[in-house]
């Protein structure tokens, strides 16, 4: 195979990644893997594997960040902003063009109709991962007042989220230093 | 002004959205519905509905949405509403991309010790939260109608959820097809 321009040629794939991820989140990690180590080889499967955990564990968009990672290996900053880009252009383009055409729709009658059919299954689909989620945190009776306390605090007083982050996150750093200093 | 400010709420939204697609949800909802007035809960719920059925990270089509809308709404044109969804998505990558770069350069090998271990352990229960806040800021009126404005839109609208929450979350129906069928009953019922 000629060697083609890696810029080019990683846009390209993280392009196919990002328009081929329905519904967001972990379905893309196959693709990823095919497209990455398989067919492309810029990182080994162990190399992805942490990758991926640390990409899940950070805050932003898992799918940008594992692009930016995945770039930023390749070509540094360079790398970085064509996988980023090449992760984010699908949905910008044909989120926008929905944007357009429902701004001009969305008093039509049927469209309407549609969608107060639509908001309360979409309330439904953020309930559901709330349990799951729940779950894989492994929340159980003694720390089952945190997400309560949480979601009330938000709910209620209007609390932003963000602090609830800030406190979360230095609740556990000191709650793993002074309290709890082993944990596998 | 309003894209200076757009750009800020975003950035803010992508350093801090921990928990993914639908943990930033809850962060988006609540600097554009609550907070700035930008959008209207109705309007959120519409736009994560279309976030959700489309090709893509959830993240980055609500981002692109909102600030089109936020931008819409504020009463400019359509090329400003443009401009407005490119300063969202990019505000919101931005932070992934000096974290990611300096988790490359730097932390990588700080990433697996304890005391970054803990900030994550304190932080999914945290998450848990947000997405419980998030689904009980959206159990509104704008969304479920009421009892006594609309009866009938209210228990077909509690049936729809039960509906939905029952089909993804126990049989396991794809959420895009389970989107698809509640269009179909609005259409049917709610016309």
């Amino acid at each position: 195979m000629p060697k083609a321009n890696i810029y080019w040629e990683s846009f390209k794939t993280f392009f196919k990644i990002g328009i081929f991820t329905l519904g967001g989140g972990y379905a893309m990690i196959p693709l990823i893997e095919e497209e990455v180590v398989n067919r492309h080889k810029w990182v080994s499967k162990e190399e992805l594997l942490d990758l991926i955990a640390i990409a899940q564990s950070c805050p932003g968009v898992f799918a940008i960040n594992i692009a930016i990672f995945i770039g930023y290996k390749l070509r540094k900053l360079r790398g970085a902003l064509a996988t980023a880009f090449g992760t984010a252009l699908p949905s910008f383009l044909i989120i926008l063009a929905i944007a357009i055409f429902f701004a001009a729709f969305k008093e039509n009658r049927i469209i309407a109709a549609m969608f107060r059919g639509i908001r309360p299954a979409v309330v439904a689909l953020i309930a559901v991962p709330t349990f799951r989620m729940a779950q894989s945190a492994k929340i159980g009776w003694t720390n089952c007042w945190i997400p309560v306390v949480c979601a009330l605090a938000i709910w209620l007083l209007g609390v932003s989220p963000i602090y609830i982050i800030i406190i979360a996150g230095l609740a556990g750093y000191l709650y793993g230093i002074y309290i709890k200093p082993t944990e596998s | 002004m309003i894209f200076l400010d757009l750009f800020i709420t975003f950035f803010k939204i992508g350093l801090f959205g921990f928990g993914g697609g639908y943990g930033m949800l809850s962060l988006i909802q609540h600097e554009t519905v609550e907070r700035a007035h930008w959008l209207s809960t109705s309007e959120f719920t519409d736009i994560v509905a279309i976030s959700q059925m489309t090709p893509g990270p959830i993240g980055i089509n609500s981002a692109t949405y909102c600030g089109y809308t936020a931008i819409h709404n504020a009463g400019y044109g359509e090329l400003m509403a443009i401009l407005g969804s490119a300063t969202a998505t990019i505000a919101l990558v931005l932070p992934s991309l000096i974290l990611m770069i300096l988790i490359s350069r730097l932390f990588m090998k700080y990433m697996n010790t304890r005391p970054v271990r803990s900030v994550f352990t304190g932080l999914r229960p945290a998450v848990v939260g947000l997405l419980a806040a998030a689904t009980l800021l959206l159990c509104n009126p704008e969304n479920f109608s009421t009892p006594i404005v609309n009866p009938w839109q209210f228990w077909i609208s509690i049936a729809l959820f039960a509906a939905t929450a029952f089909g993804t979350g126990y049989l396991k129906i794809n959420p895009i097809r389970m989107i698809c069928y509640a269009a179909f009953a609005g259409l049917l019922l709610l016309y």
